[in-house]
């Protein structure tokens, strides 16, 4: 094994990170578009525009999302267990709202009358919209901590359930990170819009990436403030060293305020996250309001790049903190899998992940063009 | 200290959602090949009909397609949100072939197949083809590495129990994909999707024929899905039987629940065409054997004995018996003994932690069970007979059924007399639910079969779910069969629809109802 445990470990942390960046970049595009789908298209074919601008992709880019949920399995067993079935409720919902898309993007121009179209049309709205949610709202309760703790055998166990498990989740602050995540996917695809849709529908969407992107500086500098000042972080006092047999019951952990800021401490660099977030919203803001869409995608997607890696390195090593038993946190260094597992995963994406991203280029450069209403009128009987 | 019913939901959950995907599964993976065989004859040919056939089932294709997609994101996450103890213990090895079909396959099959629907003037003949194959290629790959990650479950090779961790841990990759179990599964299941494609193309080709419209179209997609479900069909059975031999090897509770053999047989053991499994007196009644067969068929010999199941379950016991060394000697562990004694006790003991751990389903604490309980859990170890001997017998009786079926029309459709043969085209169409029966009490019985093991001789499948509340699993299982049903009703409107329109859904200009349009040619597609 030529890269010691230790190493994989960070580099896993790495991948996994990059792996919900690529998530919000393809897949965050679609919800984002499907987000602004009622809102940009006014009629029945302007609406098939926006659709079939993401129509050749989505299926590739949700993807993301897939993977990213088996790479957790196999990177971060103990993760996968624990957030996914914790996060239980929010997760059936998460599921249920993407239900929409598959069938929604495939069915909904298949049969002609108006209602059944309007209906897939909000169908794929929710898809968009649940998840980025969720996922947002996820995001902000890992940051304050998760009420779970691990037993003798490492089973997870959880305080509340149903609604008592629900409910908790939606507190302030994650609706704020909630609220940050559906107004940069929406902005993002906004962006896309600007690019690949028909030019009415490009300045509608315009105007939405430049609105909805205030909401996401606003929102993000908002939540700064608040993980210095009001919110408590988590920090390790005594742990096993980083390169020992994954043990998530061997560490000792403290909560204090202002400890998720450690990172930008100890290691000043880290700095570039958040300001990376900020110039890629705000030059997003800037290109969209000089009608540059291409230009305004980049700078979206760094962007987000920023905000996922600030969320992340505030958080390092954490990936769950856990509330009610502190020292039963997941992390970066008691979570992985084996050394062996985390090799072959880790040569798995070495050689695949370049593979992916060749042909998810090659077939994006195919479809490349401007959708336009006139092209769908002449396309009706297979187009989506 | 287990909530039976808490258990129970998360088994129905698992099974409902797992069987509804299954639907949709095997008509993609045959479907997909039989497309690229169809555009491969309209690139090389250059006849236009070709082109239409692929669009046409491509269209029946999408529209199931779009199903599988829903019910599988369900299936990549469930394994964390309901099997949570399963998802720690096994995740090491696991997960892996999760996570590379992901990155291998579903990539592969998504990236491509909205260039299949949405490219056809964007691309080249030979790109379209091209992308057609990637899709192909790539969801049969991702039945490779999900059978990779199920016949683990059912032969896990490769893994080792680690004290330190409290989990499996892969000890060898190579193992755990070269599972023989694993690589005789795939290709079944892979046949059987094939044989599905071959079956649902017959049954509405007939269709065409028996109204009489479309001749051209439906006699050419007939004999492509005859000839290509001829071979499927008789893989699917040869591979049958393989599967049979593996499971005589390293599944010997469940061949013998299979054959419903409660008693070892002298060898060579019959197989039973017809019993009534008794699962109090543990006697199967009115058997009706062909002698030697099952002998043959799981051993290749005809001196080997077919274990059966009050034999299997004596040896169990003392399985469980070890178990309970080894777990006793795993909590000295834990707890910071790490003497020879010890050491050595769990090393020799722990292969049969797992039985141990059969247990935990009526004791708390594992090392004070009493001899009740060790034989409580030893009657545990195997599966309830009688429906996996049934289930059994008609995913077989289908299979021979369908061979029947698909050799009488690949016959007919190369003498060129199909058109003639009403019997068969009606036969042919009202069959065309056969292979889903077959691929759906198949899986019952490979999984099933299974119990009481989530991971075959590791994890009880009790202890494998989540601490979740019976009152979630209310919601997710009554959401689950909402959603889903309403899908598959629009699904099943969709295909009948279409299916009905035929090849006049593409608006042509060449097909039937645009010659002489009827009240289902409405200009919506």
């Amino acid at each position: 094994m030529i890269l010691d445990y230790e190493t994989l470990k960070f580099i896993w942390w790495l991948l996994v990170g990059i792996l919900l960046i690529g998530f919000a970049i393809t897949d965050g595009m679609d919800m984002g578009v499907g987000n602004l789908l009622p809102f940009v298209g006014k009629t029945d074919e302007e609406r098939r525009v926006v659709i079939n601008t993401v129509g050749p992709h989505w299926d590739g880019n949700q993807v993301w999302l897939i993977t990213a949920g088996g790479a957790i399995f196999a990177a971060w067993p103990a993760v996968y267990a624990a957030a996914f079935s914790g996060f239980y409720m929010a997760m059936m919902l998460v599921l249920f709202a993407l239900f929409f898309r598959p069938v929604g993007f495939d069915y909904r121009s298949k049969i002609g009358d108006a209602r059944w179209r309007n209906a897939w049309d909000w169908g794929l709205f929710t898809g968009g919209f649940v998840p980025a949610l969720i996922f947002g709202v996820a995001f902000g309760n890992l940051l304050q901590g998760v009420p779970f703790y691990l037993d003798e055998l490492l089973r997870p166990h959880y305080q509340g359930s149903l609604l008592g498990a629900l409910l908790p989740l939606l507190n302030p602050f994650a609706l704020l990170a909630g609220v940050i995540s559906v107004a940069m996917l929406t902005a993002h695809g906004g962006t896309w819009l600007m690019m690949r849709a028909d030019h009415a529908i490009a300045e509608r969407a315009r105007k939405a990436v430049v609105l909805v992107g205030a909401v996401a500086v606003a929102g993000f500098a908002l939540a700064g403030v608040w993980v210095a000042f009001g919110i408590d972080g988590y920090r390790i006092v005594s742990m096993p060293p980083t390169d020992a047999l994954p043990n998530p019951l061997g560490k000792t952990v403290v909560v204090e305020a202002g400890a998720w800021l450690d990172v930008y401490t100890n290691y000043p660099f880290a700095i570039l996250a958040p300001v990376a977030g900020f110039a890629g919203l705000l030059g997003m803001i800037g290109l969209a309001w000089m009608g540059r869409g291409g230009l305004a995608f980049v700078s979206s997607a760094v962007g987000m790049t920023g905000i996922i890696m600030t969320a992340g390195a505030s958080m390092f090593p954490f990936i769950m903190p856990s509330s009610i038993r502190p020292d039963s946190s997941l992390t970066a260094w008691d979570a992985p899998s084996s050394h062996l597992t985390l090799t072959v995963m880790f040569w798995a994406v070495a050689i695949f992940l370049p593979l992916v991203l060749t042909y998810t280029v090659w077939c994006y450069r195919r479809m490349w063009g401007r959708v336009t209403v006139a092209e769908i009128e002449q396309r009706a009987g297979s187009a989506y | 200290m287990f909530d039976e019913t808490f258990i129970a939901l998360s088994r129905w959950q698992f099974a409902a959602t797992a069987m509804y995907h299954f639907l949709f599964v095997p008509l993609t993976l045959g479907l997909s090949w039989m497309l690229f065989i169809m555009e491969s004859v309209y690139v090389m040919t250059g006849k236009v009909i070709y082109k239409d056939m692929t669009k046409f089932w491509g269209k029946l294709f999408g529209i199931n397609f779009a199903l599988g997609v829903t019910t599988g994101l369900t299936m990549e996450f469930q394994f964390g949100t309901n099997w949570a103890y399963y998802s720690h213990y096994v995740g090491d090895v696991f997960g892996a072939p999760l996570a590379i079909e992901g990155l291998m396959a579903f990539f592969l099959e998504s990236t491509f197949i909205g260039l299949f629907f949405l490219g056809w003037e964007k691309l080249s003949k030979r790109q379209h083809l091209l992308v057609t194959f990637m899709t192909a290629l790539g969801s049969n790959l991702s039945a490779l590495w999900i059978l990779v990650a199920n016949g683990w479950m059912q032969n896990p090779v490769g893994a080792e129990f680690s004290a330190e961790t409290m989990r499996m841990e892969m000890t060898s990759f190579a193992e755990v994909v070269l599972n023989p179990v694993a690589q005789v599964k795939f290709v079944h299941t892979v046949a059987a999707g094939y044989v599905t494609a071959a079956m649902f193309v017959l049954g509405i080709s007939a269709y065409y024929m028996l109204k009489g419209r479309d001749m051209a179209f439906a006699r050419r997609s007939f004999s492509v899905a005859a000839g290509f479900g001829l071979a499927s069909v008789l893989s699917v059975i040869v591979l049958g039987d393989e599967s049979g031999y593996e499971l005589g090897d390293v599944q010997k509770v469940k061949l013998a629940a299979i054959e419903a053999e409660y008693h070892t047989e002298p060898a060579p053991a019959g197989f039973s065409i017809f019993a009534l499994p008794d699962e109090e007196a543990m006697e199967s009644r009115a058997a009706i054997k062909v002698p030697w067969m099952l002998g043959l068929i799981a051993t290749r010999s005809v001196d080997e004995q077919v274990t059966g199941l009050t034999d299997l379950m004596d040896e169990h016991a003392v399985r469980i018996r070890h178990g309970i060394i080894a777990y006793e000697a795993l909590e000295k562990l834990r707890a910071g003994d790490e003497s020879g004694d010890t050491l050595a006790s769990f090393e020799a003991n722990k292969e049969h932690l797992g039985y141990g751990l059969l247990l935990k389903r009526y004791t708390e604490d594992i090392t004070t069970a009493t001899d009740a309980q060790v034989a409580q859990a030893a009657r545990d170890s195997i599966p309830p007979v009688a429906p996996l001997f049934w289930t059994f017998r008609v995913m077989v009786g289908i299979g021979f059924l369908m061979l029947f079926m698909i050799a009488a029309s690949f016959w007919y459709s190369m003498r060129r007399t199909i058109q003639h043969k009403r019997w068969l085209l009606k036969l042919m169409l009202w069959g065309i639910p056969l292979p889903w029966i077959a691929c759906e009490v198949g899986w019952f019985v490979a999984e099933f079969g299974r119990q009481p093991w989530a991971i075959g001789e590791v994890l009880p499948t009790f202890l494998a779910a989540s601490s979740l509340t019976t009152g979630e699993l209310i919601f997710s299982l009554t959401g689950f069969i909402t959603f889903y049903t309403f899908l598959l009703a629009i699904e099943l409107f969709l295909m009948f629809r279409f299916g009905r329109m035929g090849p006049s859904s593409l608006g042509t200009g060449r097909y039937h109802f645009e010659r002489d349009p009827g009240p289902l040619a409405t200009p919506a597609e």
